[in-house]
């Protein structure tokens, strides 16, 4: 059984905040490939097309037959775990901040051994099952758990570094008035979190959701807008320090492209809401955010977004949402690469149609809320990086893979 | 000729006298603009106002070592405002009937202030009607031509937005006129417009009126102004002060946010 995750303190007001560092390594081209499969949470390798051999580490050819017909294929993620060796002594800061530390090998069933980061309550000569996480330095690492799950695992505090738990944890949700910030918000209750903030525009605009999130034990409501720097500079100068997921849900959405519908002011909301609107908490609960990457094992680490699958392809009868999402999406990469010295990363989730007022007219299949926020708390859990939900976030990433301007010229609701 | 040049400059030197004596006050009735100042709020799917936001240029810095300046956006209807005739569609073909074509000599009138602070507060859908301007002509005289009528209710007080605007599922709550006070007062008193402390000139509920929207109708259909969003009308007199309203000299501009100053005699 896992150790217990610690609960969290009050912070130490005279103890000097451990400072962020990143476990080592710049990776080969073929090894980021293995960071593009943990990033959509695939427990991939490399599968010589010739041979069929399957190889680990990543490499350019088949280390059986020379080929370089190779591909990522998946594979089983089950394997046994052959020798365990508990780090005492490292020369590497990240690790000396984090000793013990605990590796095995494991002889997985697709062939290959692999050196994993293993848990606490792995036996050696039993079977483990593996993920492929992301470490905090944004590579891709590998894990290794018993095979059946044992209570507590996700406490286990080495896996924890490479995942967004959010128990114990205190998350900000920017929008509470929707009824996506409400499921949220129960779904991060339901997840253990410590406390959970919870933002709101416009307070003469009532909202059922945000009166459902007041009345929640773990949720503190405060005014928050994101096309306004002052209250976002406001908001971050008190809770800046405090939170540890952010979850931006900013959300605007109005039907129409540009010659159907040529209205400055309408995409000038969408841009003010979501790319200058994710601009604005960047800007103040960034910095703060990357200082605390390692406070602790309950330090900050995600900030989600949740775009639009049409970020990656613009739906003309929702052109000007789409291009707003699109540059959301690439201020969000931006945002990747600076926060990551802070081991702090930015997960996005991509969803389709969503059942409300703003995709009335579009026809089913719709995301429910209450499924998006399950899963973006499953893959907070699973440390991914991007995650599809729903058969049209999923469909258009298959398209865009096979075809790219087939889906451009034919994409509609 | 002469004669005229010295008899203006002798009105221009006893105003001036007037204000630097301390006979002549003049009182700011604008709200400040800043990101709280509420704006007119409409269905969603509607077109929205900006409401007023503003990012620093330089402060000093590596951004203008020497200067301090901001870039603001907001809609022209944004905290204390001018609205121009050009504003309603049933002012869209009046001559003069914009922020940069209205003589300069109507943004400087006389103005007749009704308390109506006790009606308000008791019921926020209060509507000023033609008896109560006539019951106030009784005891302050008729209103001259030519003069705002600003509906005082104390209304500007509420500073939190919620309490300003007074929202719930059936729209605003907020006082205004009634409609048939805006014809009575164009026809038989000819003002030059109508002014309020609440977030726009008509009433919260007055989209429901028969006359829908009253104010805006009927005083831009006939070319006359409105000024809501005052403040510090408990320092006017009930007659006698002077407004100053020149809003900003936008081309087809429907309105801007103004600077209102009122010009107060001391008694």
């Amino acid at each position: 059984m896992t150790t217990l995750l610690p609960t969290p303190k009050r912070k130490d007001p005279v103890k000097r905040t451990r400072k962020p560092s990143k476990p080592p390594g710049d990776r080969s081209r073929e090894a980021q490939g293995l960071a593009t499969m943990a990033a959509s949470g695939r427990f991939a390798l490399q599968v010589c097309r010739e041979c069929k051999k399957t190889q680990y580490p990543p490499r350019q050819f088949c280390g059986g037959c020379l080929s370089d017909q190779i591909e990522w294929q998946d594979v089983s993620n089950g394997g046994k775990l052959l020798a365990e060796t508990t780090l005492q002594h490292s020369n590497d800061v990240f690790f000396r901040d984090r000793l013990p530390w605990r590796l095995g090998i494991i002889i997985a069933d697709a062939g290959p051994s692999i050196i994993v980061h293993l848990a606490e309550d792995c036996v050696q000569g039993q079977r483990v099952r593996m993920s492929l996480a992301i470490d905090r330095a944004g590579n891709a690492a590998i894990t290794a758990r018993p095979e059946k799950p044992t209570p507590q695992e996700e406490d286990d505090l080495q896996l924890r570094e490479m995942a967004f738990d959010p128990k114990d944890r205190r998350v900000l949700i920017v929008d509470g008035k929707t009824e996506m910030g409400l499921e949220l918000a129960k779904a991060f209750e339901k997840a253990g979190a410590r406390d959970i903030f919870v933002g709101h525009s416009q307070p003469w605009r009532a909202s059922v959701h945000l009166e459902a999130i007041r009345k929640m034990d773990k949720t503190t409501i405060y005014p928050l807008d994101v096309t306004d720097s002052d209250s976002v500079e406001e908001l971050a100068s008190m809770i800046g320090d405090k939170v540890e997921i952010m979850i931006n849900n900013s959300y605007h959405l109005r039907m129409g492209g540009v010659l159907d519908r040529f209205d400055i002011n309408t995409s000038h909301d969408e841009m003010e809401i979501h790319y200058h609107g994710l601009m604005r908490l960047a800007a103040y609960f960034g910095p703060v955010m990357r200082s605390r990457g390692a406070d602790g094992h309950h330090g900050a680490t995600a900030w989600l977004n949740i775009l639009s699958a049409y970020a990656w392809v613009n739906n003309p009868q929702m052109g000007t949402y789409s291009a707003s999402q699109a540059a959301a999406l690439s201020l969000s990469q931006c945002l990747r690469a600076e926060l990551a010295d802070g081991g702090v990363r930015i997960v996005n989730t991509f969803i389709g149609p969503i059942e409300d007022e703003w995709y009335q007219l579009a026809p089913p299949p719709k995301l429910v809320p209450s499924t998006v926020a399950r899963k973006i708390v499953e893959s907070l859990k699973r440390g991914i990086e991007d995650i599809p939900i729903g058969a049209v976030a999923e469909e258009i990433i298959e398209r865009l893979a096979e075809n790219p301007k087939e889906i451009e010229r034919t994409i509609k609701l | 000729m002469p004669n005229n040049n010295q008899s203006e400059q002798r009105l221009l030197t006893s105003l001036l006298n007037g204000i630097t004596g301390g006979n002549i006050s003049v009182v700011d009735l604008t709200m400040t603009l800043d990101r709280k100042v509420p704006t007119i709020v409409l269905p969603p799917e509607l077109g929205q106002s900006w409401p007023f936001r503003m990012e620093e240029i330089s402060r000093y810095d590596a951004r203008g070592p020497a200067s301090y300046w901001n870039n603001f956006s907001c809609g022209e209807h944004t905290g204390t405002h001018f609205d121009a005739p050009i504003h309603w569609i049933s002012g869209k073909d009046l001559p003069n009937n914009a922020t940069d074509t209205i003589p300069p000599d109507m943004f400087i009138a006389h103005a007749c202030v009704i308390d109506c602070c006790a009606e308000a507060n008791e019921d926020p859908d209060y509507l000023l009607t033609v008896k109560d301007v006539e019951i106030w002509e009784e005891k302050y005289g008729t209103i001259p031509p030519r003069s705002w009528l600003i509906m005082r209710t104390d209304w500007s007080l509420k500073k939190d937005p919620v309490e300003y605007l007074n929202l719930d599922d059936e729209g605003s709550h907020t006082p205004g006129p009634h409609q048939d006070l805006i014809p009575w007062l164009i026809d038989e008193r000819d003002v030059v417009g109508f002014g309020c402390e609440a977030v726009g000139t008509d009433a919260g509920q007055a989209a429901h009126f028969t006359v829908p929207m009253p104010c805006h109708h009927l005083m831009h259909g006939r070319g006359r102004f409105g000024l809501p969003a005052l403040t510090n009308l408990d320092k006017l007199p009930p007659h006698g002060s002077v407004l100053i309203t020149p809003p900003l000299k936008i081309r087809q501009g429907s309105g801007s946010p103004v600077r209102v100053l009122a010009l107060t005699e001391q008694t």
